[in-house]
């Protein structure tokens, strides 16, 4: 199958995939055990949920490996088993997409503050994301995809890591912002400008924004990033922030509001377009058909 | 600039060690340990607390700020003792049980010593007996919860419950937060209080517990 980076250059816009949390909680996922463990327990959940976004029309599938460094393991107790569970969840998405949809191998943050904040060290994290992207890569991975980050140093320790243990593989490295008066930054306090330039020098083949509030922020995220970035940008917004709805929680953006924005993000430039929290195969069919009738008429 | 200002404007610039030389030095010159907790670190830390909450500084610069505080507040530890100084109050903080993130309430406990109150800190994963007993056996007035995740944020609810079914209403106070979280969930689950931020949680532990 033809590489992110070859479709990309084509000039073709993708489409991601959605939240998974949500998918393995309705499929039993106990209560605060690990996402990641379902890989080593129930792989062929994983399957299902990655066929669901592949019928949906996602050309990427991301694996259930957010939490697969060593220091998110160990919350769970589950470090011993990190290099199963990485190689799992590559396995079983690959097996689901059968060539029909690009293997998207997630990490996300360790969840540590980096010195001199916190008490972890770079070289720590960098060891971390090392053993992790070793497995990705080695399991069948199309492309690492570094995600939700919000430290620049952390996020380029992952990138290197990845371009040193899969030097063959796309990298794509999306950063949290909020916005601030001033613009949209991290919680760490990096600008959409600093985080593109960070995360290019590091080596990231994509780059761009994840997570978030909602649909219309991502907008003007990306307005900032496509006008800054050298390489092609990436946006998978949430679907607006949780509301609580007596004992449930819900998400409030409809597939038809996010869809409604694609356009506009497309005629910025945005190469790829997914979902984060509270997104649905739904979502990302909407997402899907609006991506293909702004190529149909581009 | 005299020398509390001075500790006070070094912290605010993240400068821990130039905070414990100061904060040495003025408990040399005899400055009570009470002034350089109020006047010097506490003084600072409440800019700090100001500008992060007008997102007019990052988390780093906060971060930074606490390290310094606490290089000075190490050193008046022993002094504020044989002074008879109080710190602020108890706060028993944690995240929820089921929830093991923890970086936000790490965020409200720097925040929280930073404005001079005892954080009792029961890292993550916390059951709702732990809050309810912890604040018991310490006599904290104040239990603070974290959640970030819409699965575990319904277990507040529970902590909340047992206070009153212990006869504890009115005596320990519940304050909560977490990415997920609204004022409108804090309502309906019978918290006393609710913050967005680690700033606005100080200022609301202050409300609640009736301190300055």
């Amino acid at each position: 199958m033809e590489g992110l980076r070859e479709r990309l250059r084509r000039g073709e816009r993708l489409v991601g995939d959605g939240a998974w949390g949500t998918q393995l909680m309705q499929r039993g996922l106990p209560d605060g055990q690990a996402p990641e463990w379902i890989a080593l327990e129930r792989p062929e959940v994983i399957e299902e949920i990655a066929r669901l976004y592949v019928d949906a029309g996602a050309d990427l599938v991301t694996t259930d490996t957010f939490g697969g460094t060593s220091f998110r393991l160990a919350l769970h107790d589950l470090e011993g088993e990190q290099e199963r569970i990485n190689r799992q969840a590559v396995e079983a998405v690959r097996r689901a997409v059968a060539g029909r949809a690009l293997v998207s191998a997630s990490v996300g943050p360790s969840g540590r503050l980096l010195e001199p904040y916190g008490d972890t060290s770079p070289e720590a994290v960098h060891q971390a994301f090392v053993e992790q992207v070793r497995v990705l890569g080695s399991a069948g991975a199309d492309l690492i995809c570094i995600e939700t980050m919000s430290d620049l140093t952390e996020a380029t320790q992952a990138v290197r890591a990845a371009k040193e243990q899969a030097p063959g593989l796309p990298v794509m490295a999306t950063m949290t912002f909020e916005p601030n008066p001033r613009g949209y930054y991290t919680v760490m306090g990096v600008s959409v400008e600093q985080a593109a330039a960070g995360l290019v020098e590091a080596g990231a083949d994509v780059i761009g924004s994840n997570c978030g509030i909602g649909m219309e922020h991502m907008v003007g995220i990306a307005r900032e990033l496509t006008r800054v970035a050298t390489v092609p940008v990436a946006v998978q917004p949430n679907a607006g922030l949780p509301e609580t709805k007596g004992a449930n929680v819900v998400y409030n953006e409809t597939p038809e509001a996010m869809a409604a924005r694609v356009p506009e993000l497309l005629d910025l430039g945005v190469a790829l377009i997914g979902g984060c929290c509270g997104t649905t195969p739904d979502h990302i069919r909407a997402l899907r058909a609006a991506v293909d009738a702004w190529q149909a008429r581009a | 600039m005299d020398i509390l200002n001075q500790i006070a404007d070094s912290l605010q610039k993240g400068e821990d060690q130039q905070v414990g030389t100061l904060t040495a030095e003025a408990l040399e010159s005899g400055v009570s340990a009470g002034d350089v907790l109020n006047k010097g670190l506490i003084a600072g830390m409440n800019v700090v607390g100001e500008q992060f909450r007008l997102r007019e500084i990052f988390l780093p610069d906060v971060l930074l700020a606490a390290r310094a505080m606490y290089a000075g507040l190490e050193l008046l530890r022993p002094h504020l003792a044989k002074e008879g100084v109080p710190l602020r109050g108890k706060v028993v903080i944690g995240t929820i049980k089921g929830d093991l993130h923890d970086i936000g309430k790490n965020l409200v406990g720097i925040m929280l010593k930073g404005a001079g109150f005892e954080v009792i800190d029961l890292g993550h994963d916390v059951e709702p007996e732990a809050f309810v007993d912890t604040a018991v056996r310490e006599g904290a007035p104040l239990i603070g919860m974290s959640a970030l995740l819409t699965t575990t944020m319904v277990r507040m609810k529970e902590v909340v419950a047992l206070i009153e079914s212990r006869g504890l209403s009115g005596q320990i106070k519940t304050i909560v937060g977490g990415a997920p979280l609204s004022p409108e969930f804090a309502r309906e689950i019978g918290a006393d209080g609710y913050a967005s931020d680690g700033a606005t949680a100080v200022e609301r532990v202050k409300a609640l517990l009736g301190v300055a």
